[in-house]
């Protein structure tokens, strides 16, 4: 593995109608780490996935898979597996049957439908109906059907939807140890939380535009700023007091001043000094959830505006 | 290796390292081949399929059967038996046979896209027409079988009920074995007719609408039509059109055997293809 680019895409966009679900994106992801799709509901992380696989074609723009467009790969179910919806099986069938179907369309070995279902530990289960598995199974089976060709390229859509927090850490070290094996893993969430501990890498989408292309690490050190939440008596002449001082300060809705730019210890000495009494300080980090949320805030606002404008215009 | 309660709920695992690979695999290509055996797993390992096939060898076996008994007990003459055409009548069911090889071809894709498996097969193989293709080859094989095995159980215990009369046919008789054998592919281009609207429309209902309603509702507007119009217009329906390769005697207005049936295949590489072109330029 040369460590280049596996999944590019390149100006990026599928229109709906007048609705733009995925506008101008330009990314790449890389072998050998999880890389994390992250955006809010709606902002168009599944129709990314869908172009990546040629199931939606783009509106405009290119997508490759290993440098050339999925759909011309000789072994697909060797290059990418993909979990796209794991509801999305027939019911009647069974998982073994469900399986056996999809090796055969890559010519691939009948023995390695029996180890993927052991690698999912589906085998007890293997030729019950499918449409009779629980959800956590379901996903079981979706994974497994990832895994068929033992491709180089793994793509989940919110794959612990719906989990219990042991089936997320289940899937959460899959992930893990799949990208520690060299392979080019690409998961999509709506929720920072559980990229946090799971993905090396972040791309970051709202209203199908890139909000942002990092490491995780640096999405941390960049939106994890600290603040200060100080409750006082006199807030009109602490707020003077901090804002001389350099600070940049915000009174919340219960009257609570929060800080930033300035030491919890700084503020209390200066508090002190001036003869200001302080009630409560409290040090306060933003959470990676609330950088996110931050981060794709604009565009909720922007699609609430919208909305409202559509229906004034109606 | 200790096996675990699986987090995810269902039976223990053992934890093997992700790959899972007891041998490397080879190289491996996606063929038309692999696609014809993925289709043949598919159509086999859904009971409601069988089912459905079961109800399409029924009807037309037990139908044709009725319509043999009424022929011969209504008709009082064994010359006017043999004026009629026996065959024809001892494969009358196929008209209500071929209302299941609608739901079965329609269903042989509909059922994809309402549970959203076509994504999976697309994404498996992302050369449509080639799921398309194969999807066809297997469930004309499989119609043709049924239709094969129904239409010679229709005629030959037809041909028994007929011989109780006094009234001899047998496949050697002219036409014959052509129109038995008609039956056999009337069922299967049905089926195929039915599956190109199923992947151009792609929900069930729909389909099966749309085949009934051009198979069996097209030819009710007959009788409003005039006179000289009819003549000239209900033998280019689909139905009347096909029909004529399961009878034995030419019917005034209709096609010949072979011309009508010619004429039903059109209607069905029509809807083919159209399934065939949409599914290619839609999103899936
Ligand atoms: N087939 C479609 N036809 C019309 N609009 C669509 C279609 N698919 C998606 N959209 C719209 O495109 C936008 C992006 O949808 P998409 O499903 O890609 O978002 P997402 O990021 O996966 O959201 P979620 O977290 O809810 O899964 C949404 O506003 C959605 O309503
Ligand atoms: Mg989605």
């Amino acid at each position: 593995m040369d460590g280049g680019p596996v999944i590019e895409a390149r100006g990026l966009t599928k229109r709906y109608g007048d609705k733009k679900a995925v506008d101008d994106l330009t990314f790449t992801v890389r072998p050998g780490v999880v890389t994390g799709f992250l955006g809010p509901n709606g902002a168009g992380k599944s129709t990314t996935m869908r172009m990546i696989l040629g199931l939606d074609a783009p509106t405009s723009g290119t997508v490759t898979v290993n440098g050339r467009p999925y759909v011309t790969a000789v072994a697909p179910m060797r290059e990418v597996g993909a979990l796209i919806d794991a509801k999305a099986i027939h019911g009647g069938r069974s998982a073994y049957n469900h399986l056996l179907a999809l090796a055969q369309t890559n010519n691939l070995p009948r023995r390695r439908v029996g180890e993927v279902l052991e690698l999912t530990g589906l085998t007890q289960v293997a030729k019950k109906r499918s449409g009779g598995f629980s959800l956590g199974m379901g996903q079981r089976l979706g994974i497994a059907a990832a895994l068929l060709g033992d491709p180089q390229v793994l793509m989940f859509d919110e794959p612990v939807n719906g989990l219990d927090p042991d089936g997320i850490r289940w899937i959460r070290e899959f992930m893990r140890t799949l990208a520690g094996e060299g392979r080019t893993v690409f998961v999509s969430s709506h929720l920072m939380s559980e990229m946090e501990h799971t993905a090396d890498h972040l791309i970051v989408i709202g209203r199908g535009r890139l909000q942002a292309d990092m490491s995780v690490k640096e999405f941390i050190t960049r939106n994890s700023e600290q603040s200060v939440s100080v409750r006082s008596p006199e807030p009109g002449s602490l707020i003077r007091l901090l804002a001389t001082a350099g600070a940049r300060v915000e009174t919340q809705r219960d009257g609570v001043l929060t800080v930033r730019g300035l030491e919890p210890a700084r503020i209390g000495d200066l508090a002190f000094d001036a003869g200001i009494r302080v009630h409560e300080l409290a040090p306060h980090q933003a959470s990676l959830e609330e950088a996110f949320m931050e981060l794709t805030r604009d565009q909720v606002e922007y699609r609430a505006n919208s909305d409202h404008n559509e229906l004034i215009g109606a | 290796m200790t096996t675990a309660t699986h987090p995810l709920g269902g039976p223990p695992v053992p934890v093997p390292a992700p790959g899972g690979m007891t041998a490397p695999l080879g190289p491996v290509r996606a063929t038309f081949g692999g696609a014809l055996r993925s289709e043949w797993t598919k159509i086999r390992s859904v009971r409601a399929t069988f089912w459905t096939l079961v109800v399409a060898l029924a009807a037309t076996v037990g139908v044709s059967v009725l319509v043999s008994i009424g022929t011969v007990s209504s008709k009082s003459g064994v010359q006017d038996l043999r004026d009629g055409d026996p065959t024809s009548s001892a494969l009358t069911g196929f008209i209500v046979g071929m209302l299941a090889m609608v739901v079965f071809g329609a269903m042989a894709i509909t059922a994809e896209y309402g549970t959203g498996m076509i994504r999976t097969s697309f994404t498996a193989q992302p050369r449509r027409s080639t799921v398309l293709a194969a999807k066809a080859v297997v469930l004309t094989a499989v119609a043709l079988f049924v239709g094969l095995v129904s239409s010679f159980a229709s005629f030959l215990i037809g041909a028994q009920i007929f011989a109780g009369k006094g009234v001899h046919v047998s496949l050697g008789d002219p036409h014959v074995l052509r129109a038995v054998i008609g039956g056999g592919l009337f069922m299967a281009v049905t089926a195929l007719l039915s599956f190109g609207l199923g992947a151009a429309l792609r929900h069930t209902a729909g389909s099966i609408t749309a085949g009934v309603g051009l198979m069996f509702l097209l030819p009710v507007f007959q009788s409003f039509m005039p006179g000289a119009w009819r003549d000239a217009v209900v033998r280019w329906m689909p139905l009347n059109a096909g029909g004529n390769i399961i009878t034995t005697k030419n019917t005034e207005h209709m096609f010949t055997a072979w011309t009508g049936f010619g004429v039903f295949v059109l209607y069905a590489v029509v809807a083919l293809g159209v399934g065939f072109w949409l599914t290619d330029r839609r999103d899936a």
